[in-house]
């Protein structure tokens, strides 16, 4: 009997279904994904990259960096905390209220290690009410959402990463390997692009100890003409050229250290809550718009 | 209908293109443990190629994997298809020209994807590093070689189908979709975001399970019972490990930790056990088939290769649906335990079968013998002994880097540290590898000198005594 038809046609169903599973159907819910706004300040979020650092994905590309850097965050769970900021009214009350949770605590303890986190639960509930008592007993309470696990732990991200976060880059590159670190919040530990040409320039001397290899074909070494290039590394110690020559980053080394400083994901999203500390207070005395004395216009 | 063919015109009708496989598949593999070394010198001495774009780490990465998958896999793995349908179906290979020009182009496609890779225009994809403009090439020399084949088995004066045919032809039909869904759905119009990724990791799981199983299986199915000298145990059973293998293992390949949508990973996780059934059903059948007759199979060297390829996918295959559990793959997601589960199954499993296969077939092509039988021999121990020198210290140090890296306390430089101490163990079966490799190439390639010289030889021995003087006999 000739089962070359039924074989082609076994063949034919069983790679369609997990052709429909696997290719057409996340095309489907997430290749349609759009922007979305972050929880609760509702700014838009992803905001595409800059040209710049669209350039340094395919320099990560080019270079094959995903062979030895993933771009995922794990979280194993997240947990409501709750946080004594500040003892308003009646320190005693205070106390006596946080006495189940910390027994031994002394009023100096207290006001010292302020702001306190008191309990860590999985139930926010738990958390909220408690929170409402240390305000009633005078104080400033408050309940945060903190996604917990290794990587996070670890402060390569603050929530685990998701579909959202990779909405605008092409090719999507996480990467199966952490050889190296986690990179998919590598802009917020680093911010700084000269930090990142020194690294890829001589990865062990910015890390002690990196096995990293180093990138120096994306430097040029030339003459210093009339001026000293704006552009060109600071390096020190056995690092630093002869005088008279300074090395400079060619393009492809400023794109990269562009596309690494824009990696962030850590936006507070639906799927993933967490609350992020708020803003520094400014650093100078200087009266912050809005809140001059000065008539309005 | 013609008469069946004896089995010494099919192997000269196969001979041609056949050489060009096997040849060229050769030389891929020692290329590609070539760069294999190279990458592995990277972590002994990170500042090698510091000045070198053409050799970064990922460059030389992804060479050693296209050159192993594309270069060599698929080169093997089509060679043993076409001779196994021709001498299955008792048939001559059908437009043998054309094949061999398939073979070529082929060729020429993983050679421009290589030449691609080290000049900047990989995809960024793994498994699938070769750019565009070089998969379609390699895509129209599949093409070619496919149908013929597809043709050959049609033309098969055999009509009962054997279960390594029902393997094979899957397989042919099984690499076109995948690739140009691949291609297309990341390279030529790359759809958005995530998604990318799920489509990465189903295409490589489809070849590297799917197309290697399929192939690996179908070429153990043949050549265990026909070096024996038995019946298959059940010919059902072996259709059972089949259809349960495509429908199953088909959705292998995302891995828990991926940012995308939960229910992607967990169908995997759900694929990657039921998987198990066409490994255990296969397990069985070939053993209910060899029992009593192992000391046969330890005997002859084809089969030993075969052995050890059938006791790695098994060994693989365990340790890929373990590793899909989402409590181990907490550990073992994202470290050295990935690399090492693949290369068991394509180099402990699928190139070892494919080593017995090019061993039993190409002398026969020939009708002679290899130049070397001893380097048959040191290629199996230097493969075997290289495998495990791979796979278990990177299998140990991705559970001990996992581990590691789960308690936030450990400095992560210290615990790459103590990875790449396994890894530099791994140089070593990097090594014993390529010098298999070199033993496979100098016999492969010096049995067919040695034929084509001969060859030379009688021809210019027949012309010189014709024109001899006729009657000059001593």
């Amino acid at each position: 009997m000739n089962y070359g038809p039924l074989i082609f046609l076994g063949a034919f169903f069983a790679l369609s279904g997990s052709w429909f599973g696997f290719v057409l159907k996340p095309q489907l819910q997430v290749g349609q994904l759009q922007q979305t706004n972050s929880v609760p300040d509702g700014a838009l979020y992803p905001l595409g990259r800059s040209g710049m650092a669209k350039q340094g994905l395919d320099v990560y590309r080019a270079n094959g960096c995903a062979s030895c850097h993933s771009q995922q965050v794990r979280q194993t769970g997240k947990v409501a905390e709750v946080r004594v900021t500040e003892i308003v009214t009646n320190i005693a009350a205070v106390l006596k209220a946080i006495a189940p949770f910390k027994p031994n605590i002394s009023e100096k303890e207290l006001t010292n290690s302020l702001p306190l986190t008191v309990l860590r639960s999985e139930e926010k509930v738990q958390c909220d009410v408690l929170a409402k008592t240390f305000v009633a007993a005078g104080a400033k309470a408050e309940v945060w959402i903190v996604p917990v696990g290794p990587d996070i732990s670890r402060g390569w991200g603050k929530r685990r990463t998701i579909a959202e976060d990779f909405l605008y880059d092409s090719p999507v590159m996480l990467g199966s390997q952490r050889i190296g670190p986690d990179l998919a919040n590598v802009g917020s530990r680093w911010p700084d692009a000269n930090w990142h040409l020194r690294h890829l320039y001589a990865p062990a001397h910015e890390v002690n100890g990196s096995p990293m290899p180093p990138y120096r074909f994306m430097f040029e070494k030339r003459r210093i003409e009339r001026a000293p290039s704006p552009d060109a590394l600071v390096l020190t110690g056995d690092l630093a050229p002869e005088r008279g020559y300074e090395i400079v980053p060619k393009p492809a080394a400023r794109a990269l250290a562009a596309y690494l400083t824009s990696l962030h994901a850590n936006e507070p999203l639906f799927e993933t809550p967490l609350t992020l500390p708020p803003p520094p207070p400014p650093a100078t005395n200087a009266p912050t718009v809005g809140e001059t004395n000065a008539p309005a216009k | 209908m013609n008469a069946v063919s004896k089995p010494s015109e099919i192997d000269v009708s196969c001979r041609l293109p056949l050489l060009v496989l096997f040849i060229s598949g050769a030389i891929w593999l020692v290329i590609g443990s070539v760069f294999a070394l190279l990458a592995s010198l990277t972590f002994h001495k990170p500042d090698l190629f510091s000045n070198s774009f053409t050799f970064t780490y990922g460059h030389l990465v992804a060479v050693r994997t296209t050159a192993f998958l594309y270069g060599a896999g698929i080169q093997l793995g089509l060679a043993t298809t076409i001779w196994l349908f021709c001498r299955l179906g008792r048939t001559l290979l059908v437009q043998r020209i054309l094949v061999t020009v398939g073979a070529a182009v082929w060729n020429l496609g993983v050679t421009v994807g290589v030449i691609g890779i080290l000049v900047g225009d990989a995809t960024g994809f793994d498994g699938l590093d070769m750019p565009g403009y070089a998969a379609l090439i390699a895509f129209l020399g599949y093409l070619v070689v496919a149908i013929f084949a597809v043709l050959t088995l049609h033309e098969r004066r055999e009509p009962a189908l054997y279960v390594s045919q029902w393997f094979l032809l899957a397989a042919l039909f099984w690499f076109p979709w995948i690739f140009a869904t691949a291609n297309l759905s990341l390279v030529v119009f790359p759809v958005r975001g995530v998604t990318q990724a799920i489509i990465a990791w189903w295409f490589s799981a489809n070849l590297q399970i799917v197309w290697f199983g399929l192939v690996g299986l179908g070429a153990i199915f043949y050549f265990v019972p026909k070096l024996t000298n038995r019946q298959l145990n059940s010919h059902y059973l072996a259709l059972f490990t089949f259809w349960t293998l495509i429908l199953f293992a088909s959705w292998i390949g995302v891995p828990n930790s991926a940012p995308v949508p939960s229910w992607v990973p967990a169908l995997s996780t759900v694929g990657s056990v039921l998987t198990l059934i066409p490994v255990i059903t296969f397990a069985l059948n070939l053993h209910a088939t060899v029992e009593g007759k192992y000391s046969i199979l330890t005997a002859n060297l084809v089969s030993k290769f075969v052995l050890v390829g059938t006791f790695a996918f098994v060994v693989a295959s365990v340790l890929n649906t373990i590793g899909s559990l989402f409590q181990v793959s907490q550990i073992t997601d994202l470290t050295w335990f990935v690399p090492a589960k693949a290369q068991l199954n394509s180099y402990g499993f699928f190139a070892m079968v494919m080593f017995g296969a090019a061993y039993y077939i190409v002398p026969q092509l020939f009708g002679t013998e290899f130049p070397a039988p001893k380097l048959i021999k040191a290629h199996f121990w230097l493969a075997t002994i290289g495998i495990v020198l791979i796979v278990l210290p990177l299998a140990a140090g991705g559970i001990v880097q996992g581990q590691l890296l789960n308690n936030p306390s450990n400095a992560f430089l210290s615990v790459t540290k103590t990875a790449l101490m396994f890894l530099r163990l791994s140089t070593l079966g990097d090594l014993l590898i390529f010098l298999g490799h070199l033993a496979f190439a100098f016999n492969v390639i010096g049995l067919v000198r040695q034929y084509y010289a001969a060859r030379a030889a009688e021809l210019i021995a027949a012309a010189t005594a014709e024109i001899g003087p006729s009657g000059a006999k001593a």
